[in-house]
């Protein structure tokens, strides 16, 4: 049996050996974390444990005992949107969407350890989460404007 | 204008912000059947027999289904017009294999590893053939690779392993070239390069209620969906529902009907929901990908630099089998010489089959290819001739007013529609982009020592749709609240297209954006569209569109005078005003007409066919630095300039150049498949594959030069794919001016930088 948490909700499974974060995640209905490659590289199965931005395709089931576990599932609350998804909708972020919720995981992750994240930490962080709609250039500019609000200048 | 030139928050923003289950997977799937494909392992041979027996016996499985289950019927996986104009070469499952990665059977099962396991027992016993994987050897080579049987059409010369040829001149070439002053030529080529659309091709069929398919696809073409699915599996097509959700990209990837009609079979065999979704390493040796060329330009110059004669040959590798092979060559013909003027023209050009991958649709569509080439070529006279490559260029672009004659003879692979050029910002472009790169200052910087900094241009057009034949059409009804349902068939693979459609409702009706509901690509609900392909959205289904809410316009204007018993009034702060003072809101005339007054339904449809396509244009400079000691060649800073006419939303449309210039980036340096000696890809993941990410990405400006298109919708062009096509050949001149180094094959290595450099280096 492993106990975790996912989304704030204490969850106990007693699954295959073998079983991935993320077919358990797609099997329970959170969409948001999806398939884009075997090795992790496309980072669209992005999950937060711990607060760290992880692939969830790379992750088994039962290494996860007491940790937690969040997805962009978790961010809106009711009909009020975190305002990193806010500030990428107004920035032009989002094309196809596909890689939108792990971009917004690993800006979230950067945000919470680190408090003066310049440009380049961003452009790193989002190395790990691969886009072929937006060039990244939308993105890092809406990163950039979300944590400019979140912490005050950066560095 | 208020609404069309401005930005606004997409349609779909806030769902896809929040992850929300909208794409095609994102749906529950109890009872579902997993599906997976076993491909052949060997690039060329006939199929001698298939025991399925160890892997039926595997606890699970629900059906395996090779050739032997369908009868021979020949179809094309192009999602294009119809009659397609590609080759129909290709069965469901076939009894003989052409590449490694072809189909040869689909086993379904109730989970994913089931079927992993299932489709290892499956025996497969194969008569192995030679196979070609040489595109310059397959023309006349003793082994055929379609020998062609009944129902197998519309192909060339199969006899010579030709899927498809264009032979066409204007004017006498022979002769141009003759009396030129100078004759110029190069051969380029470009490789197989992969759309990765991060979403993986995904389709989930099942039956409904009422025992009809539903197709739920990430598809960039569900009508052309529907149809084939209709046609290979014997189906009316009103038994047939296509529903494309949001869509994870697609670039082209998704103009073709990879598996949609093999998971469709699978449930109309077992009556089971099934679920066929390639995995990362399928997607590299099992879709599709960009055309490789060798394409050849002889040009002819007078010597007032006025180009008198050019010679364009193509030799194109379509694969195992033909998908898009004609089309995407007549566009990398009809694109380039849709730039320059010339009174001689001759286009000779084979697509061949090869045992490697077959090609299909990926942005640009043959353009890239074409202008690596021509603008290369262009660069490399003005070198020799000691010409400002500016000034060769602007001598000899069409102008406006001018006809560009080739679109005449290249259509879809037919005749085509004259284009006389009603506007053209090329040479905008060109100034705005020359500042922002600091061409003057760059191009004569000092190129000494280890690290060399060049700049390079390249000029490109595209084209607005295909003339004649792309259509879009539109439904739109009012609701009492003043907002209206826009129902259509156009296909927003993710760049935004919904929201600009939406835009222009909301422009023609004098409404903010929320209040225009899209609903798009059902083909139950949302009436036809050829799909999203050929950069028609917003010129054509967007002309649909404007058409459809100005006939709405005028049904509230009427039903407003009706209500308020006038004859003369006017539109005007969302009401109708009468002459006399009287006025009735939009939600009020609503409402009446629906309970009270005049009763009815304001609703239109319509529907929009061009046989204009006018061509955006661009200019796109590099700025590069390259490392002479390791052939390393970093690019700092692309500045891409577009006329696509009036912009309808600023912030998406730098959004579609932003995404393209690293597409077109990986093409020219990093990019390109590996295939061993048994024709195996070699390079299928992202690992070996290396597509550009946050880190690799250099400056990129990307700005619009504006032109009022009189045939588009408030004057608009397209863009999605035009910025892919400078990248390329703008590098590998920048190349050039910086270190003296002339690469004529893509992608451009540091191993070939540096070996050609230590060349001159030597010769110097």
């Amino acid at each position: 049996m492993t106990t975790f948490t996912i989304n704030g909700k204490t969850v106990a499974v007693d699954l295959r050996a073998g079983t991935t974060l993320l077919d358990y995640l797609r099997e329970h209905g959170f969409f948001s974390v999806k398939y884009g490659s075997d090795k992790g590289e496309t980072g669209s199965d992005s999950v937060l444990v711990d607060g760290k931005s992880m692939n969830a395709s790379l992750m088994l089931i039962h290494t996860l005992n007491g940790k937690n576990v969040e997805t962009v599932e978790s961010f809106a609350h009711g009909r009020e949107v975190h305002p990193l998804q806010d500030t990428f909708i107004e920035e032009g972020a989002i094309q196809c969407g596909y890689c939108t919720p792990g971009m917004i995981l690993a800006i979230e992750s950067l945000a919470r350890e680190n408090e003066l994240p310049s440009e380049e930490d961003v452009k790193d962080v989002l190395a790990g989460v691969y886009c072929r709609c937006t060039g990244y250039v939308k993105p890092v500019k809406a990163a950039m404007h979300y944590l400019i609000a979140k912490n005050g200048d950066t560095r | 204008m208020k609404i069309v030139g401005q930005k606004t928050r997409r349609v779909d923003g806030l769902a896809l912000a929040k992850g929300k289950p909208v794409f095609a997977d994102d749906i529950p799937k109890k009872d579902f059947l997993y599906l997976k494909i076993l491909h052949s392992p060997i690039a060329h041979g006939r199929i001698k027999s298939i025991d399925k027996s160890k892997a039926m016996a595997v606890n699970g499985i629900a059906a395996i289904l090779t050739h032997e289950d369908f009868p021979i019927h020949y179809f094309t996986s192009a999602g294009q017009g119809y009659p397609e104009p590609s080759p129909r070469d290709t069965r469901i499952f076939d009894d003989t294999v052409r590449f490694v990665g072809d189909r040869v059977a689909v086993v379904a099962g109730e989970s994913l590893e089931a079927v992993e396991k299932s489709v290892e027992l499956i025996r497969v016993d194969y008569e192995e053939l030679p196979a070609i994987f040489d595109v310059r050897e397959s023309i006349d080579n003793k082994t055929i690779i379609h020998p062609g049987k009944d129902g197998f059409s519309f192909l060339h010369d199969a006899k010579r392993n030709i899927s498809a040829n264009i032979d066409e001149e204007l004017g006498n070439v022979e002769a141009g070239l003759k009396e030129s002053s100078h004759v110029f030529e190069g051969t380029y080529f470009t490789p197989y390069a992969q759309q990765a659309s991060i979403e993986p091709h995904i389709t989930l069929t099942w039956l409904d209620e009422n025992d009809r398919l539903v197709i739920r696809t990430a598809t960039q073409v569900p009508y052309h969906v529907r149809r084939i699915v209709g046609e290979v599996l014997n189906l009316p097509v009103g038994k047939i529902r296509v529903i494309k959700p949001r869509i994870g990209g697609g670039f082209g990837g998704k103009q073709e009907i990879l598996n949609e009609e093999v998971c469709a079979a699978v449930t109309m065999a077992t009556g089971k929901p099934c679920r066929l979704e390639y995995t990362r390493e399928e997607e590299f040796y099992a879709a599709r990908s960009r055309h490789p060329q060798y394409v050849t330009y002889k040009i002819g110059l007078m010597d007032d630099l006025s180009i008198n004669a050019i010679d364009m040959e193509i030799l194109q590798n379509s694969g195992g089998y033909g998908p898009h092979s004609l089309t995407v060559m007549s566009v990398t013909a009809s694109k380039t010489l849709a730039l320059y003027r010339s009174p001689n023209i001759r286009i000779r050009a084979n697509s061949v089959y090869t045992n490697l991958p077959p090609a299909g649709a990926y942005r640009g569509y043959g353009a890239p290819q074409g202008f690596f080439a021509l603008e290369s070529l262009m660069d490399e006279i003005s070198e020799e001739l000691q010409v400002d490559p500016i000034l060769l260029r602007k001598k000899n672009y069409y102008v406006e007013g001018e006809e560009v004659p080739i679109a005449k003879v290249l259509g879809e692979g037919r005749d085509g529609f004259p284009v006389i050029l009603n506007t053209n910002g090329i040479e905008a472009c060109i100034d705005r982009g020359r500042e922002l790169i600091d061409w003057d200052i760059l191009r004569k910087s000092e190129k000494t020592g280890i690290f060399r900094r060049g700049v390079g241009l390249a000029t490109v057009a595209q084209a607005s749709g295909i003339a004649g034949v792309d259509m879009g059409s539109v439904f739109m009804k009012m609701n009492e609240d003043g907002s209206f349902n826009l129902n259509v068939g156009a296909t927003d693979l993710g760049t935004g297209s919904d929201t600009a459609l939406a835009q222009i409702a909301a422009e023609v009706l004098d409404v903010s954006v929320d209040k225009i509901i899209v609903l798009s690509s059902d083909t139950d609900t949302t009436p036809f569209d050829t799909g999203a392909y050929a950069s028609s959205t917003t010129y054509i289904s967007g002309a649909a569109v404007k058409k459809v809410a100005e006939d709405i316009l005028r049904q509230i204007l009427e039903q407003g005078k009706l209500i308020l018993g006038v004859n003369e009034a006017k539109i005007a702060d969302n009401s109708v005003i009468a002459d006399n003072g009287k006025s009735i809101t939009y939600q009020d005339i609503c409402t009446k007409s629906f309970y009270t007054d005049h009763q009815k339904q304001i609703q239109a449809t319509a529907s929009k066919i061009s046989y204009d396509s006018p061509p955006p244009y661009n200019a796109t400079f590099a700025d590069v630095t390259v490392d002479t000691e390791t052939g390393f060649v970093k690019v700092n800073k692309i500045v891409s300039i577009t006329d696509s006419g009036q912009i309808i939303n600023p912030q998406m449309s730098e959004g579609q150049a932003e995404g393209a210039i690293p597409q077109s980036l990986g093409m020219a340096l990093s990019e390109f498949m590996i295939f061993d000696e048994k024709g195996r890809a070699i390079n299928k993941n992202f690992e070996d594959y290396h597509i550009y990410t946050s880190i690799d990405m250099p400056e990129i400006v990307a700005e619009f030069v504006y032109t009022n298109e009189p045939t588009g919708p408030f004057g608009a062009k397209a863009v999605a794919e035009i910025p892919i096509n400078g990248p390329a050949p703008a590098v590998a001149n920048a190349i050039y001016n910086a270190c003296g180094v002339r690469i004529r094959k893509l992608p451009i290595t540091p191993e070939a930088v540096l070996t050609e450099f230590q060349k001159i280096t030597d010769e110097g």
